[in-house]
């Protein structure tokens, strides 16, 4: 059989960094197969924030799985710059209790045999300022659940990945906590002019923190508006994002999109 | 002062303390009771002491028995033969679940045999084990290895399989193949089953131990308990099922001990 997908590596031309033409992806099961994603295509600029909403079980997850490689789809390409590392952060930490946390965050430089000054002098100063060097030595059960979250970002960033993905990394988060890391967070990956994908099923998170919003429809999905957010901030505070005046019909509009359907 | 707070506290405690003074003298009393009525019951003839024995017959046997130090040569055989039996189950029940878990299709294939293996009466095979390797040290080594070896083997793959799959995805997005995932999640996130699974271990080897002994040995507890009952010399029947008990106790222990010290 043909197969009818392929991941291609080239240098780069303009700013796209990532690129997907015509993505479909189906899973199969002893019941048949399941359509989750049809002709879906994108691309995404260095240094965008970009965050995809959409129904429940609309293969939201199974797109980061396909934009960063660890499956393949069924039909359509994939391109992606020369030396473009790609950094996944889970839903949930998984931070090890096993390990302390200075031991979580440099996981993925033991496994890559990175484990040299350069890179764990560059963990130790996220520690710092993360706030968590002073708990570097503990393990995770005694830390809060925003701090494990910003333990699990620093292991993301300890490999030093040029795009970001995040598989709705707040979710498990109370409602406070959740409001601080993602602004912790946002301002972060725009501080230094990091590539992220988010997915989330909070609409005002999308909006307050991406510059463009995917919307996608119910199985199998398309993307029904890929619209640019342009938000005029009234302040600087934690929560200007949401108070500014587009805010509410962005929000409205991603709402229609995804009550209108059958 | 003491506040109200602080009082309520140390009443709290108080009572804690209390009440386990209070279960742990009933469980020593409840012992000491069960041997002086065992005691006068046959010092009044209440019970055949040829066929019940009594506390003071076995505690002279003992110490008859600790003079030319017989008794703990056969203790030493059989600790002796269950530890090294219970070492044996346990490094083999660890590589062959790793291969299991690594080899996925493998693992499918074995699954009838392993639950058929496991739910056999290990008893069964010891006079076949007896015939293929004679009398002697290595038939009840393996007696206690079959056993102990096939439950820890299922055991162990189960736990192994149930660890978190995105913890596993993890891994793949920091860029680790299937041997990361084995050796930074799998195996660690498993240590307190490996560590309860040898609980389970200890006892059974010890089964399969005194199996083989009642079968094939000249030395040993489980050599005793026969010759004892063979001869109705009841006084060293009863003495090694003591004894037995008491090393059965202190295994568990130990073990247990290096699981509380895990956590």
């Amino acid at each position: 059989m043909e197969t009818a997908y392929s991941d291609l590596k080239t240098t780069v031309k303009d700013n796209t960094i990532l690129q997907l033409h015509n993505i479909c992806f189906s899973y199969h099961s002893l019941l048949g197969e399941t359509d989750v994603l049809h002709n879906i295509s994108f691309s995404v600029k260095e240094g965008e924030f970009i965050a995809i909403v959409g129904p429940s079980g609309c293969g939201k997850s199974t797109l980061l799985n396909i934009l960063c490689g660890l499956i393949k789809a069924k039909e359509g390409h994939r391109i992606i710059s020369d030396n473009i590392s790609i950094g996944y952060m889970l839903q949930h930490d998984h931070l090890f209790e096993w390990r302390t946390i200075y031991e979580n965050v440099t996981l993925g430089l033991e496994i890559q045999g990175k484990m040299d000054k350069e890179n764990t002098d560059y963990v130790l100063s996220l520690l710092e300022s993360y706030g968590l060097i002073d708990f570097k030595d503990k393990k995770p059960s005694e830390l809060s659940g925003g701090m494990k979250q910003r333990a699990a970002l620093i292991r993301t960033l300890a490999l030093h990945p040029q795009i970001l993905l995040l598989d709705e990394p707040f979710s498990a988060l109370d409602y406070q906590t959740r409001l601080m890391v993602s602004s912790d967070i946002g301002s972060l990956i725009r501080h230094t002019n990091k590539t992220a994908i988010l997915v989330t099923h909070n609409l005002s998170e999308a909006i307050s923190l991406a510059d463009r919003v995917l919307v996608l429809s119910k199985r199998p999905s398309e993307i029904r508006k890929d619209m640019n957010i342009h938000l005029t901030l009234p302040d600087d505070s934690l929560l200007a994002y949401r108070r500014a005046p587009e805010f509410q019909d962005y929000f409205n509009e991603i709402w229609e999109l995804l009550i209108d359907e059958k | 002062m003491k506040n109200n707070t602080q009082i309520e506290q140390e009443l709290y405690i108080k009572k804690y303390k209390l009440e386990n003074r209070i279960v742990k003298a009933s469980r020593i009393s409840l012992l000491f009771l069960f041997l002086l009525f065992w005691e006068l019951m046959s010092d009044l003839s209440v019970i055949d002491s040829f066929f019940f024995s009594s506390p003071s017959r076995i505690t002279l046997l003992f110490i008859d028995m600790c003079r030319n130090f017989e008794i703990f040569i056969h203790t030493g055989i059989t600790l002796y033969e269950t530890i090294i039996s219970f070492i044996i189950v346990n490094v083999l029940s660890i590589l062959i679940s790793v291969i299991l878990l690594s080899f996925e299709k493998v693992s499918r294939i074995m699954e009838p045999y392993l639950v058929i293996l496991n739910s056999l009466p290990k008893s069964a095979l010891a006079p076949l084990i007896i015939v293929w390797l004679g009398t002697g040290r290595k038939t009840i080594i393996v007696a206690g290895i079959s056993v102990a070896l096939f439950g820890s083997i299922i055991n162990l793959y189960t736990g192994f399989i149930q660890v978190d799959n995105e913890k596993l995805k993890l891994i793949t997005t920091l860029g680790g193949n299937r041997k990361d995932q084995l050796t930074k999640v799998i195996i660690p996130a498993s240590v307190p089953i490996i560590l309860s699974n040898m609980k389970v271990n200890i006892g059974l080897s010890l089964v399969g131990v005194i199996i083989g002994e009642f079968l094939a040995a000249k030395r040993g507890l489980g050599y005793l308990i026969i010759y004892g009952s063979q001869v109705f010399k009841l006084d060293l029947l009863i003495l090694s099922i003591i004894i037995l008990c008491i090393i059965a106790l202190l295994l568990y222990q130990s073990i247990d001990f290096l699981e509380k010290r895990y956590k």
